[in-house]
């Protein structure tokens, strides 16, 4: 590519899934939410899918009981719509099933077993691959034009881009076709008390625990099929050029080598990272005089100010070779947002975020 | 009282606290502070992110994994043989899902291997990710209630036991002098008290910046130092108010690490913000 990279604002104009990832305690959440807000601005249609919002960040966007699983449309200004939701895994996980089950019989059978009710809640994967079943979701919701995901605060966040997807490796699991003998008319359970390996697993973790497994895996037969497909088209928007990343940061170096190895995911996927947002940066306020003050209270003020140039300007030159270093492709347009005084909740304070990241 | 008296006192320090508040940043440098205090010290990081060894050189620090060391406990407890095969082909993840908990508890079981052996004076523990302390540490109590008998209600009723007793095990809350950090804070706080019933010991501020209020209006309006400290004494009146509300709401002894300069944290800082805390220190307001 010969042209210059986009922008973080050419990306809001053009995108529809727009995928921010970043580790916990970045600002994440909040950036999601300004993109939101400005999206709201340019007049798009926009929903933002968030994961675990404090209750302030409910609160500075104008949803004082909480957001919900559903979308709520919130007041903020601009020709376009801003709406929020917060992504219940369990309930998500829940409606595919029901989606996908033959009949209400067999989704009740899946929906009541125990070691389900655990999958659909824990298994490593299972929430980051309901975020992108959601963002799936919406993307084809005729409301909205652009869908903004707060991607969960894990290492994982991003392992549903593992090809062909967590959910193929759920129904591809060994413990599965353990059970399912492939015969000519399709599969057939096999006797659990045939399985040695079975009955070992079952002294280790318990009985109770194992009969469960089974009975969920015996009980999800026929549904692998749809599953599968739904990961496809899943994995397809994902891969898709209306698809952009943005890997949210802070200029600590813990954060910052996350966002690396964010990057480095993205990239093992194909994928690259379309624009960098570094939150919480030390401020600065313009040149020092050019003499320091003789008077004790305005040399404190000079003092201040020094420091605080000299701390950005260390905290800005490792950020930045810290994320070219490792991987982040050079020219990536990057935004600094400085830190407020105060903390982000109020509408206005998320609207200074919107403000720093665009005007 | 010296808050870091539970350096010398506790066997185990489990530093826990949501994702980005420097949980790595306290262990190395209550590490550090233990190793100048004359401690035999282990360092134990759980999360894969091997970034300890390079902030405390010389000093012993073990990684270890949920994954491996439930393929260990398999291993010992009969299923040698097919361990690798269960492990290369995910049966492992199911397991651990089967029984939410018990990946957690061979984790906890290692450390309290550890921990008998003697062989050190403190385990520092760089606690798991964002949130998952609570459930981390109820691990033991749960699996008790659901597994009634064989090796993992022996495991998780031995790993209780550390938990439970002050002298053995403490943990240390790591926080932000922040509105949502100080409130996240002090529910973990409660829920580990209550729920779990572990020891908690000092509660850690980091990334704190006190001191006294810098006179702004010495400087004209709009001008670039009185806008500097303007900023500064904003955020040091944050950083007092929410530092007093944590105390309000929590009665624990508070320890402060300041704001360290720049984006990378190197040895050198570690070093230099364990200093404090190396011998006596003042018992922080």
């Amino acid at each position: 590519m010969s042209a210059a990279r986009p922008t973080l604002a050419d990306h809001l104009a053009t995108a529809e899934v727009l995928v921010c990832c970043g580790s916990g305690g970045v600002g994440k959440t909040t950036s999601a939410a300004a993109l939101g807000m400005h999206a709201a601005l340019l007049g798009r249609r926009a929903v933002v899918v968030t994961i675990d919002p404090a209750k302030r960040l409910a609160d500075a966007l104008g949803v004082p009981g909480g957001l919900s699983n559903e979308p709520t449309l919130l007041d903020v200004p601009g020709s376009g719509e801003l709406w929020a939701l917060m992504l219940d895994t369990a309930g998500t996980f829940d409606g595919l099933v029901r989606a996908n089950a033959a009949d209400a019989d067999q989704a009740e059978r899946i929906l009541a077993n125990g070691f389900y009710r655990n999958v659909a809640g824990s298994l490593s994967g299972t929430q980051e691959y309901m975020a992108a079943e959601r963002l799936h979701a919406l993307h084809n919701d005729e409301r909205f034009d652009l869908v903004i995901v707060d991607t969960p605060p894990t290492r994982n966040a991003l392992d549903f881009l593992d090809a062909p997807g967590t959910i193929a490796k759920f129904i591809d699991h060994p413990l599965f076709k353990l059970l399912m003998m492939p015969t000519r008319r399709g599969l057939k359970v096999l006797n659990l008390a045939a399985q040695p390996l079975l009955r070992t697993i079952g002294k280790v973790v318990g009985g109770d625990v194992l009969a469960d497994a089974v009975a969920f895996f015996q009980a999800f037969a026929g549904m692998e099929t749809g599953f599968r497909e739904r990961a496809d088209e899943v994995m397809a928007l994902l891969h898709s050029p209306v698809t952009r990343f943005v890997l949210v940061a802070s200029p600590r170096a813990d954060t910052i080598e996350e966002a690396c190895y964010f990057a480095n995911r993205l990239a093992a996927s194909e994928l690259e990272v379309g624009a960098v947002v570094v939150n919480r940066c030390t401020p600065t306020f313009g040149e020092p005089p050019a003499k320091r003050p003789r008077t004790a209270a305005t040399a404190a003020l000079y003092d201040n100010l020094v420091e605080l140039r000299h701390n950005a300007g260390i905290e800005r030159e490792q950020a930045a070779s810290l994320l070219v270093a490792t991987g982040v492709p050079a020219g990536t347009h990057t935004t600094w947002v400085p830190t407020l005084p105060g903390d982000v909740h109020t509408q206005a304070a998320l609207g200074s975020i919107r403000s720093l990241l665009f005007d | 009282m010296d808050p870091l008296q539970f350096l010398t006192t506790a066997n185990v320090a489990i530093v826990a606290g949501k994702g980005g508040v420097g949980k790595t940043t306290v262990t190395a440098v209550l590490a550090r502070a233990a190793i100048r205090r004359g401690l035999r010290v282990l360092v134990i990081e759980l999360d894969g992110k091997p970034t300890l060894g390079r902030l405390l050189p010389g000093v012993e620090v073990q990684q270890l994994s949920a994954t491996a060391a439930l393929a260990e406990y398999l291993d010992t407890h009969g299923l040698s043989r097919v361990t690798k095969r269960l492990a290369s082909r995910g049966i492992i993840d199911v397991v651990a899902t089967a029984s939410p908990g018990i990946d957690d508890i061979v984790v906890l079981g290692k450390i309290k291997q550890v921990e008998r052996s003697g062989l050190y004076d403190l385990i520092v523990v760089d606690g798991p990710a964002a949130g998952h302390a609570i459930t981390f540490l109820l691990a033991a109590k749960s699996l008790l209630a659901s597994v009634r008998s064989g090796p993992i209600h022996t495991q998780a009723s031995e790993v209780a036991e550390l938990l439970a007793d002050p002298a053995r095990c403490q943990v240390v809350l790591v926080t932000l002098p922040e509105t949502t950090p100080v409130n996240e804070a002090v529910e973990t706080a409660y829920a580990l008290e209550d729920r779990v019933g572990v020891h908690l010991g000092p509660v850690v501020v980091n990334g704190v910046d006190l001191g006294p209020a810098l006179a702004a209006d010495a400087a004209p309006e709009g001008s670039p130092m009185r806008m500097a400290a303007e900023f500064r004494n904003a955020r040091r009146a944050l950083h007092q108010a929410e530092c007093a509300r944590l105390a309000d709401e929590l009665a624990l002894p508070q320890l402060h690490l300041p704001q360290v300069a720049g984006s990378q944290l190197a040895a050198a800082d570690v070093n230099a913000l364990a200093s404090p805390w190396s011998d006596h220190v003042e018992e922080a307001t």
